[in-house]
């Protein structure tokens, strides 16, 4: 199968150009972005939240799926670099008049926008977008319908990095709607890139792909026996269609199988981690205990979201020699 | 009408077991030999075919041409000229046109649009339920008195069942074939690639195998229960070829065809979110693409179709899975039928009779063979010409094609129907 990152993501020299997918980029890509990152989470902590690395550069959010915490958090991350941000909602303006994405895109261009950071719900919208714009223009991907979602999947190795230190020896369990999670697909190419010793989805057959294992995880449709030895366990929302759409009975049978209570976490390894992409389901995929509990690192994620995007924004510039 | 020698070309023509060089004498439109001349015959014209070799013309059984309806993706005329320089002297039309050939007056106007392109023979395929929605049985002998040669459902799929029964019994009771794309709506799930590991990968709404085999092993059972006689279009899966192998061994009056991409690219050839490979069905894997090649050596699979769907350049600019399926395929289907034979999948012998003589027995056509007093539907071709495939080449207003920028090997240089030239790569008017 031909990569489609080798020549679209990277610019002649091997340097990022749009962020679409984890795919294609290896390992020293990856630390490079989380070391970056992890100078921008130190500054952060300072009064002065900002740097002037893209003062002057425009950034368009094109948001064709509704999120708030995701625009949020990109939004921040542009301001704290000093750009100038704009932030569209397209399901709400332009599309609904009939205008297509493209014609979207030609339009935004011809505003001189130096970058767009791009929320879709079907797959490959992102590296459509990047083929068909203009040469100077940088794309990052904020979540393509169920392909990638390469940036949330990075803030989630920045955050293991940042408690297990190292990728080598972990067993990192990926638990729910792998089926329609662009989260999981970035996060299995992340872990495996980073050399993660395990990478395991736990599911019961109708939330997994077929040839799951392709993407080079290990399955288990049991969380009881799939959570053994394990040091990261993600866990990922269940959105409530998947009961009308006859992939699980209920809720609560599903919570009663899959999801993450006090007793089944103790399953895990003791230092275990907690993890989700959020927005949190409480109650159906998660216990509030867990949610809440010590071994849980979701808001520390939420937070060093906007350092990873700050990271991946400045290195996509960095092509031209803004930074 | 002139009378015409193709002269001193390898002669192959699988239904009569020929394969010499030698000439063919036409007139009146009609084979008058191939062998020797006959007394006192003039050629008006003589058409020097030496090196080449000279085949009974193409029959398709599954084009769109996008008129009536879609005329901004392609026309009659630019459509017909890409059959006539591809060899093809008769061609299927699918009923998903707009209007859709649901009625007696749509086949009419298919007809004036033929006969005014001049090209070749067009049949139209009737649709087998009204605006193909699968509910309601459309005027099928009337429709056949139009002039349409068989009936379909196109790419939409009759889910009900007992709608798709009564409907073959309808066919079978005025003598009509059935041209069924296996395809099981609700399993199809509305996907856009094969349910494998690349749709996996990217995300894709995947359409397994079984969508195919049980919507084909369904029109199996109702084959047998109806006695209508059905051919399968399109098949791109392992387990159809299994299924289709069994029921002829069974004694069902069944016939099947595969469209020509099939037999050369798989899922793992797709350049990913390209939209040229987005095809219905999709690509699947290297061993459905052998058993799919071995069927076809096998005489499981009947013939070669094109499956043509030229489109306009924005129906495929979009994501992936937001653009049309479907392959601008007329001009690729010669070459890609000799690499076949070059790669030693099939004999050309084999390959030839999948794009005449069996089509024209699967429609029950008195064509697809140089058999005496037959029409002069000829196609005469150079195998070892090579050509790109670009702009300049290019006929078919659809440019919707994985192999756009590849060299082909063999193509046509003459192409008659019933007597007439209506293609010839010297003449840039193309008569």
């Amino acid at each position: 199968m031909k990569s489609m990152a080798d020549n679209l993501q990277l610019n002649s020299e091997g340097k990022l150009k749009h962020f679409l997918t984890i795919e294609g980029l290896d390992k020293s890509l990856l630390t490079e972005i989380l070391d970056l990152a992890e100078s921008f989470v130190d500054m952060t902590d300072n009064q002065v939240k900002k740097v002037p690395l893209l003062r002057g550069k425009t950034i368009v959010n094109l948001f064709f799926e509704n999120s708030t915490r995701t625009r949020t958090t990109f939004e921040l991350a542009a301001k704290r670099l000093s750009a100038d941000v704009l932030s569209m909602s397209i399901s709400t303006s332009s599309t609904s008049k009939g205008e297509s994405l493209l014609d979207t895109i030609r339009n935004l261009e011809a505003m001189f926008v130096d970058m767009f950071v791009v929320r879709h719900g079907i797959s490959g919208a992102a590296h459509f977008i990047a083929q068909q714009t203009a040469a100077h223009i940088s794309v990052i991907n904020a979540g393509d319908g169920q392909h990638a979602h390469p940036t949330q999947a990075m803030l989630d190795m920045f955050t293991i990095r940042q408690i297990k230190k190292d990728f080598s020896n972990l067993r990192v369990a990926i638990i729910g709607d792998i089926l329609h999670s662009r989260v999981a697909r970035s996060q299995i190419q992340a872990l495996n890139t980073l050399g993660a010793a395990e990478v395991r989805v736990i599911a019961p057959k109708t939330l997994l792909p077929a040839y799951v294992e392709t993407l080079g995880v290990s399955v288990s449709h049991n969380l009881t026996e799939g959570l053994k030895d394990i040091d990261v366990i993600i866990m990922l929302r269940l959105q409530k269609e998947r009961m009308s759409s006859a992939l699980l009975p209920s809720e609560s049978e599903y919570f009663k199988c899959f999801g993450l209570t006090e007793d089944k976490l103790k399953i895990a390894r003791p230092d275990a981690i907690v993890m989700h992409p959020g927005p949190i389901n409480r109650g159906v995929e998660i216990d509030s205990k867990v949610a809440d509990g010590p071994q849980s690192v979701i808001l520390k994620q939420v937070s060093n979201g906007i350092a990873v995007r700050m990271a991946v924004m400045s290195m996509a510039m960095q092509k031209r020699g803004v930074v | 009408m002139s009378r015409i020698d193709i002269s001193q070309g390898r002669i192959i023509d699988p239904a009569n077991d020929i394969d010499r060089i030698g000439s063919v004498y036409i007139a009146d439109g009609k084979i008058i030999s191939v062998s020797d001349a006959p007394a006192g015959f003039n050629a008006d014209i003589v058409i020097n075919a030496e090196n080449q070799i000279v085949c009974p013309g193409f029959i398709d059984l599954s084009t769109r041409l996008r008129e009536p309806g879609q005329s901004r993706k392609a026309t009659f005329k630019s459509e017909t000229l890409a059959a006539a320089s591809a060899g093809v002297t008769t061609l299927c039309l699918q009923p998903d046109t707009s209007p859709v050939i649901d009625t007696p007056a749509v086949a009419e106007l298919i007809k004036e649009l033929a006969e005014k392109a001049q090209y070749p023979q067009i049949y139209p395929i009737a649709a087998l339920t009204q605006r193909l929605e699968g509910n309601e049985l459309s005027s099928m002998l009337s429709l056949k008195q139009a002039g349409c040669i068989a009936v379909g459902n196109a790419s939409q799929p009759v889910r009900n069942l007992l709608i798709l029964r009564r409907a073959m019994e309808y066919a079978a009771s005025h003598d009509l074939l059935l041209m069924f794309r296996p395809n099981d709506y609700w399993l199809g799930n509305n996907g856009c690639a094969h349910e494998g590991a690349l749709a996996t990968r990217y995300g894709l709404p995947g359409i397994p195998e079984a969508a195919e085999t049980i919507a084909l092993s369904h029109c199996l059972e109702l084959a047998e229960l109806t006695g209508c006689r059905v051919h399968f279009g399109q098949i791109s899966c392992r387990r159809s070829v299994i299924k289709i192998h069994q029921a002829k061994k069974y004694g069902l009056d069944v016939s099947a065809d595969v469209a020509i991409h099939q037999l050369h690219l798989t899922e793992n050839n797709m350049i990913p979110f390209d939209s040229a490979y987005h095809v219905l069905p999709p690509f699947r894997t290297e061993a459905d693409q052998q058993y799919l090649r071995e069927g076809l050596a096998g005489g499981t699979l009947n013939s070669i179709c094109s499956d043509h769907q030229p489109h306009d350049l924005d129906a495929k600019l979009g994501a992936f899975p937001e653009t049309e399926a479907g392959i601008s395929s007329l001009e690729t289907l010669l070459p890609l039928m000799l690499k076949l034979v070059a790669q030693h999948a099939i004999t050309l012998e084999q390959g030839i009779a999948a794009l005449s003589d069996n089509p024209a027995q699967i429609l029950r056509l008195e064509s697809g063979a140089l058999t005496p007093g037959f029409a002069a539907d000829v196609c005469v071709f150079d195998p070892n010409q090579e050509w790109q495939v670009n702009s300049e080449n290019w006929k078919s207003r659809g440019v919707n094609t994985p192999f756009w920028g590849q060299t082909m090997k063999g193509r046509v240089t003459c192409t008659l129907q019933t007597g007439r030239v209506i293609y010839n790569q010297k003449s840039s008017l193309h008569l």
